[in-house]
Parts: C-alpha cells; structure tokens; sequence
C-alpha cells in the first residue's frame, strides 16, 4: 500500500469524480541536465521557425465546443435465478474484473426498537466466520485470491459487495456464497467486534465533524426514529447484542426474495448464470414482515445548538432541516438548485465562504436522499474567529436562494450535472453503485439514458419553486460544533435561534468502558 | 498489441494483450518548447482526463517559504492572461468538467476530466497558465489563497486528532537541510510571509513546459488530438533551464523517541524509519513487507494486537515511496487502558521474528496477489491512468511501466522480504512518536518499559 499526503486545491467535488484509486505515490524526478541542454540546442535551432511550425492559438475567447458526446451504456440485461432472484447484469469488457453486489432490502431502520445497530452488526459479522472457514481463514482466502468482499448496512438496504480478477471468479463467487448465505456469527467475533465498535464510539469524541453529524440528525428525527441514530449504535445497545439478535436479522432478511444481485464486469449471461445459479440458486427462506418505519416530519422550530470543544482550531458548522425522498418530481430541480447552491466548487457557498471571504477550505450542501425524506444540509469547517461571520454568509445564500437565479448560474450547473454524467460509468464499481440506485428506488432500464435530457429541461422556475419549497431559511437547525468561549457571543447575537449548549458528553454520553486485552 | 488467439465464450479484456501482460498502448512526442506529451486512447465512456505535472513540489522550498508550492498549486486556479479569475472553474463546470491540483514533496499535478467534445478547453486553459499566468497576477490574489491554504492547514491537520503526526515524523525523519524535512502543507508562519515576488520567481524557475508533462487519456483520436497539443502549446515560451536539485542523504542513527500530546482519546505509536527511494531495490520488497506486518486479519501485527490480544484499536503498515528517499512507517492506536509501551513491545517481537526468519510463502503470495489485482484495477479509470502514466514517464521515462512495476512484487521471494527487514528496520536508526492525550505522559512509548 503507497499513500502520501498531499495537499489539494479543494475538497468540494463531485462524489461520482472520486477516483477509486488515488495513489499519490511520489516518483522519482530523473532528469539530468543534459537533456536540459539538448533541450537548449534544439530549441535555439527551432525558435526562428515556431510561428510558421503551428498556427498560433486564438486565446481571445474560450475554444468553441461541439454538441457533448451521449451516453451509450450496453443494454441492461434482466434475469433470474431458479429460487427468483433478480440478476442486474451489464457486461463491460475492458479489464478483466468482475463486480458482484448483493443488494438486500434490510437495513438499519429494521433494528429492533432496544438494539439499535443489529443490522450494521450483522453486516460486519458476515466477514467473521462462514461457511466452513473461521474469520481468520476467511480473510486469508479473499486476500489470497487479490479478492475483495465488503460489507455493510445502510438505512434501508444491506450490500455485500465482491470485487474479484475475473481469472479468480469461481473460487471468489463460493467465499461470497457463504459471506451471503452461511454466516456463523460466533460469539467470541461478535464480543472482539463489540470492543471495537465501543472504542470507535470514544473515538468520536475527537472528530468534531461526527460529533456535528451525530448530534444533526438526532436533532432533525429524534431519537426514537432510525434516521436520527447512529446506524452503528449506541453503547446500551451494543453491550446488549447477542449472536441470537445477528441470527435472527439474517434469517429475516438475507433471503432470496430481498435479494438482487447486480453483476458488471467481464462476463456475459451464459457464461455468469451457472456460477451465480450454483452460489445462490439454492438460497430458501421467507422473508419476515419489516417493521413499520415511524414517518418523518419536519422539525417544528429553529434550534441552534452549540458544542463545546476548547481550543479548536475552526468551528465545524452544519445547518439544515428534513429534506425530501428520492421519488419525488422535484427529484431533477432539487440537484440542479443544490448545485448552485453548494454542489459544485463554484456554487454560492464555496465562493462565498472560501473564494470570497476566505472562511474555511470549503463549503458546499447537499440532500440526502433516501426512501423516506433524508436530510438537507449545509456545511463547512471555518476559522474559529469568524464563526459568527460565517453563519451569516451562510444565512445570505439561503435567502439569495429565494431569488430567480441568473440564466448563466442555471446553464452552468445543469451541464455540469448532465454532461459530466457519462464519467460516472468507469469502473465496475462504479457502474455497479449507479444501478443499485435502480435497484433500490425502482426505476426504469431508460433512467439513465434519459438523466441527461431530464437534467437539462429544469428550468428556472422549477429551481424557484424547489428552493421555496426545501430551503426555508426561517425554520432551521444550527449545529456547532467549537470553542465555546471564544464564538458564544457572536453567535448569540445573531438571534438565529435560542441558543443551546452542550458538551461532549452530553451529546454522544460518557466515554464507554471497554474492557481490557486479555 | 492484442492478438487474435482463441475463440473464447466471451469478447477478450481489452487492457491485457494476448500474453497476459497489461496494454496500455500510448503516442509520445516533445513540443520544441520542451513539453513532454503523452497520448492514450480509451474509448470506454465519452469522457477525457487531462493530467499536467509540473516536476517541483515542497522539495524545492526555500527556508522561510514552506508551504510555497503549495500555495503556489491554488494560485495556478485564480485566473491567467486570457483566463479572467473565476472563469478557469466556470467554464470547466459549464462544459460538463471536474479539475483539482495536488501537491507533494516530488511535484504538483493538475487535472481535467472533461466530456470529449471539451478536450480543446482544458488545452486552453492549462496553456494560459503556464505560459502567462504572471500576467494576470496580484498580490490580492496572493493573499486570498493564504487565507485559503490556512484553511486548509486548520481543517487537515490543526483540528485532527493526530493531524500534527506526519508533520512531526518528517521533521525527525529527515535532517533540516533535506527536502523532506519540512510538510508540504508549511507552517502558518511561512504562508504569512509569502510575496508576489515569490510568486512570480517561482513560475519562472519551475514553471516551465520542460519541466512539466502533459498526459491525456479518454476518448480521443491522438492524431488530431496532437494537432490541438500543438498548437495550444506553441506560443508557450520555453523558459530556462531548471537548476538541479541537490539531493542530501537522510538517515537516522539513533533510536529518537518523540512525545506529544494532543486532544485525543487514545494513544497512537508511530515508528519509522528512512528506506530506498521509489523503484529503487528494497523499495518493493518493503511495500510486501508492509502487508505482510498489516495487511489483513492475517497479517502479522494485525492479529497479534488487534485479533488475538485486542489491546489496540488499529494497525497499518507501509513503504510512503519518493523520489529522494522513502519512509517505512507502523502506526498502531491502543485500546483504553493500554499504554504505547505495551504496544511497542509486541511490534517489537513481531520485527525481531521477521528479521530472524523469512515469512512463509504463503504470506508473500498473499501480498503479491493483492498487488497483481490492484494492478486491473489501477486500468479502470482514465483519470487513474493518465496519472499513472504521467509517474511512470517522471519516474522511469517509460510511461507504459506497468508490467516492469508489477514484475517487481512477482520477483520476490521470502528471503528478499526478510533481508530488507533487517537492511532498513533497524532498532538503532528510527524514529518512535507517541501521541498521547494531554496530561498523560505516561502512556507515551517509553525505551525503559518497552525492552
């Protein structure tokens, strides 16, 4: 593994532009002079003749541009296996790498009311024994294969997600079989993962962006609905949890008809169906009925709250309220707004807060969106001094919001949604995440060959209409997260809302204990 | 390139050739100005990545200005003689394009990712600055960026827990006068005292097309695509040459043991040590080595302290590779309750056993497999091989150096990995930092209770 840090212009980026690798590997800089001096003799010979070698480039005004090349994905095949499961399946034949994610429709707003991280539990617990491999025979055999198997639960849906060399397909599809279908969940794995995730929650403790983030969304949901706690728990919860609540999750939900399995990479139809009817062909099980998801509603008044960190270098600020979920009509206008509001790096925010004031390294906002309303939310780390000072640019750009935006400001974001959109079919990964998201909401095989025409028809009106109706700047939550003593006073004085301060403790409780080594 | 060899079930990958090896096919050639380009067709997705490097970085520093090549990189963004401040971005975002910069010790990259029908537009707006960006320079601009900068150094290190780790390993690692001493990011300090004349003396030195390489890589047609190189480069003056870089040796002869405190939870050990520069021999073994000692559950720290005793939280391993000088580097965090000495003890045993037998074939095998798999994954994006490619030509002159960079990992044997544990990992030659929560000391790696 090489990394290196190295400093960048921004952090605000598109996520679709996340490089899958980024290996900033420093390399050897071999140029010795005398290149450089050959390099000096030829240019002496050719410097007379350089007007006539090229026509001189015309800088007066930006090149004129062609019409934006289409997306042309290859067509998106639909099959099934023997016990039902729906196969996703998009051949891409560049590298020899195959992507195989198992979306199951169980999440964490399925934990039981008192076990709050079961789901995000058993996700992990898959990787700790399966089949008939041990947790540590397991990894050996992903690792030996150049193979990777993540994990993970999100709100709504679980994902085991295989990355494998097609040359190593077969032997990689059965250690996923049974990551899938035949976890162990033994209790000394689930006690060793226990301390580990107690430790990760003292850990928090010095993240002021996750305190910030923690305290946002019990502050938008309660803390009586699952959006508005940590999908990893709590530490009540996490003591509490026995192999018997992982088995049981599994059982109820990691069966066939929750099942989907997207496939991209290497591969056709006839050549992938047996593997996949051979992995999971023979899966059984019904389905338990989910649990019925409390409904989200809006906050019902402003609240500012404050947490103390003495002595922090910059304040981080996260201001927003319940946005909306993802099958909506507004779904095009809202991400053409929240681009020029905060999605790009020239949006409103960024400018204003970095380019402009030089508040922080960046701002941006963005909607999460889920099955049910996801939040909105605007954000930046910025200096502690001008805390004040920049809660009220913030509030300037929500309001400007509110305001027709210029023809110039729309056409801008709308291609920068639109035309950047072929980029995000690249990697197997990549295009395997963009049809879960048809997986999961449902939506039609044309989705994306129409994303593009759908972005480009918002119009002003639409990104009006969507920002009265989402971005409301009178009935807020203000989340800070700094040093107290040094931005109360401003802050105050803003009156954005009746201040509240918190410490640490009282927001993510006590430190837990976690019990010793051995 | 790729033979027709067998009828198969399927089309064949496009990114091996017949034998196996990785095609990364490219068209080279120099302008007169001194420019190296590199062309590669991908035609996966209608998209083009654009990746310029500019051979300086924070090596390159002068006292008092650290931080400077940085600073300089955001700089390069506010605008050049044709390119009024704020359209480099706007018109990027308006033809559907994403661009960023970096900066390390080595060099500064730029880069482009634009839908096809764009490519002229990055073309344009990269040869604006580097040929006339003094032009349209002020010290206003200057001071926009600091402020910028500082932010950045407040949010990537100052307010994250640990984030002074790396500024202080490479201050210890690395004597005052080597080029690696000091952090990329600079001091607040130095940021403060940068001029516009430091500005426009570090463009004219550095920032000249000989010292710089253009790749691009998507879907292009290099013919005409070499054409439009041509001619948006052609009025960009040449410049002098750059003066070479002076290149002190580093090394540690001593155990230094470093304390600090900070607001965290728990205690963190760092241990490191100066090793062979990136391609150099040693340098692949050490990043086996790395996995080996960290790399999985099975990995040889990992399941010591984390799986099986489970007095620490985390544990990594690796070979940061350079072109001066690397660093091998172990980091591990301790649970509550666990002090670094502790810690250190077992990192300790676990060097000692590396160095006194080789580890298993399988272990190396392991290792190597990961690296071979990485490889096809490194073809997937065209951003990720037009940088590649722009380190590779750096670095070798060969900017097709992928099968040449992963026969090194597939040469190794486990003596190779055993040798350089105890050719570079040496007890009496390596810096040992302890970050601790403030107030307790105590659970700083201590020599005395570690032994």
């Amino acid at each position: 593994m090489k990394s290196e840090v190295s400093s960048q212009k921004s952090v605000v980026r598109k996520q679709r532009c996340e490089p899958p690798v980024v290996d900033c590997r420093l390399w050897i800089v071999d140029r010795g002079l005398p290149r450089l001096v050959i390099y000096a003799v030829v240019l002496a010979l050719l410097v007379t003749h350089l007007t006539t070698a090229f026509a001189q480039p015309d800088r007066s005004a930006p090149p004129k541009l062609g019409p934006p090349p289409a997306l042309k994905l290859p067509p998106i095949q639909h099959l099934k296996l023997s016990n039902g499961i729906p196969v996703v399946l998009l051949e891409k034949h560049a590298v020899p790498v195959v992507q195989i994610n198992l979306v199951v429709r169980g999440g964490a707003v399925m934990d039981p009311p008192d076990r709050h991280g079961v789901a995000s539990m058993t996700a992990a617990m898959l990787m700790e024994g399966a089949g008939p491999r041990n947790a540590l025979q397991l990894a050996d055999a992903i690792d030996y294969l150049g193979a990777r198997i993540g994990t993970g639960a999100g709100q709504h849906t679980s994902g085991i997600n295989l990355h494998t060399p097609l040359a190593k397909l077969d032997s990689a599809l059965t250690l996923l079989s049974d990551v899938a279908r035949r976890p162990s969940f033994p209790l000394p794995e689930l006690d060793r993962k226990r301390k580990e995730r107690l430790t990760a929650l003292t850990q928090w403790r010095d993240e002021p962006r996750a305190l910030a983030s923690v305290l946002f969304s019990r502050t938008l949901y309660g803390s009586s609905h699952p959006y508005g706690v940590p999908t990893m728990g709590n530490e009540a919860s996490l003591r509490s949890m026995t192999p018997g609540d992982l088995k049981k999750f599994h059982s109820d939900y990691f069966v066939p008809s929750n099942v989907t399995v997207i496939v991209v990479g290497d591969v056709s139809g006839t050549m992938i169906m047996p593997k996949l009817e051979k992995a999971f062909g023979s899966w059984k099980g019904k389905a338990a009925a989910p649990p019925s998801i409390p409904s989200v509603g809006q906050i019902k008044e402003k609240t500012l709250l404050l947490v103390d960190k003495p002595g922090a270098a910059q304040s981080v600020i996260m201001i927003g309220r319940v946005g909306v979920k993802r099958i909506t009509d507004d779904y095009f206008p809202i991400v053409v707004m929240n681009t020029i509001l905060g999605g790009s790096f020239t949006s409103r925010l960024n400018q204003n807060l970095r380019e402009q004031h030089g508040y922080s390294y960046g701002a941006g906002s963005r909607f999460e969106f889920r099955p049910l309303p996801g939040p909105f939310v605007a954000s930046a780390s910025v200096q502690t001094a001008v805390t004040d000072k920049a809660l009220v640019e913030f509030m300037n750009e929500l309001k400007g919001m509110l305001e027709e935006v210029p023809d110039t400001d729309l056409d801008r974001a709308k291609n920068y949604v639109a035309l950047g959109f072929p980029g995000d079919f690249q990697s197997v990964g990549q295009i395997a995440g963009q049809l879960e998201e048809l997986v999961v909401y449902n939506l039609p095989d044309d989705y994306f060959n129409k994303y593009i025409g759908r972005v480009l028809a918002v119009t002003k009106e639409d990104v009006l209409k969507a920002a009265k109706k989402y971005i409301t700047p009178d009935n807020l939550a203000f989340i800070i997260v700094g040093d107290r003593s040094e931005v109360e006073t401003g802050v105050t004085a803003l009156e954005l809302a009746p201040p509240t301060f918190l410490t640490v403790d009282e927001v993510l409780g006590p430190a837990p204990a976690v019990e010793g080594g051995q | 390139m790729k033979r027709l060899v067998l009828l198969s079930l399927f089309v064949s990958s496009l990114a091996l050739a017949g034998d196996g090896r990785i095609a990364v096919p490219y068209t080279r050639f120099t302008l007169p100005n001194g420019l190296d380009v590199v062309l590669h067709e991908d035609h996966g997705v209608p998209t083009i990545a654009v990746n310029i490097w500019y051979h300086v970085g924070s090596g390159r520093e002068k006292p008092g200005r650290t931080g400077f090549a940085h600073l300089f990189e955001h700089i390069m963004f506010e605008g050049s003689k044709n390119v009024p401040e704020g359209k480099f971005d706007e018109w990027l975002e308006a033809a559907g394009g994403d661009n960023n910069g970096s900066t390390t010790t080595d060099r500064t990259n730029y880069f482009e990712n634009v839908p096809s029908n764009a490519l002229e537009l990055p073309l344009f707006l990269e040869s604006d600055r580097m040929g006339f960006l003094v032009d349209a320079m002020s010290p206003e601009k200057v001071d926009g960026q600091r402020d910028v900068v500082k932010n950045e150094r407040r949010q990537s290190y100052e307010n994250r827990p640990y984030g002074l780790a790396s500024i202080l390993m490479s201050e210890n690692l690395f004597p005052p006068e080597h080029p690696y001493h000091w952090p990329t990011i600079g001091s607040m300090d130095d940021l403060t005292a940068a001029s516009f004349d430091d500005v426009v003396e570090f463009f004219k030195t550095y920032y000249v097309p000989a010292n710089a390489s253009l790749v691009i890589a998507g879907d292009i047609d290099p013919a005409k695509t070499r054409r439009i190189v041509e001619q948006w480069f052609s009025d960009v003056p040449a410049g002098p040459p750059v003066p070479p870089q002076p290149a002190p040796v580093a090394y540690v002869t001593e155990e230094k043991r470093i304390v600090h405190e900070d607001k965290v939870q728990l205690p963190r050990l760092y241990m490191a040590w100066v090793t062979p520069p990136l391609y150099a021999p040693g340098d692949a073994e050490l990043d086996i080595l790395a996995s080996v000692l960290a790399g999985g559950k099975n990995s040889r720290l990992y399941k010591r302290l984390v799986y099986d005793m489970q007095i620490a939280q985390d544990v990594s391993a690796f070979q940061v590779s350079s072109s001066l000088a690397s660093y091998f580097e172990v980091i591990v965090t301790a649970r509550p309750g666990h002090g670094l000495s502790e810690i250190e003890k077992v990192v300790q045993e676990e060097l000692n056993a590396v160095k006194s037998a080789p580890p298993s074939q399988r272990e190396v095998d392991r290792a190597v497999n990961q690296y071979e798999a990485s490889f096809l994954d490194r073809l997937e994006n065209i951003g990720t091989k037009a940088d590649l490619l722009n380190g590779y030509l750096t670095s070798t002159g060969n900017p097709d150096y992928f099968n040449e960079d992963l026969a090194r990992y597939k040469a190794l044997d486990p003596k190779d990995i055993q040798s350089v544990a105890n050719t570079y990992l040496r007890d009496n030659g390596r810096v040992i930092l302890s970050i601790v929560p403030e107030g307790k000391p105590e659970l700083a790696a201590s020599k005395e209770e570690g032994k």
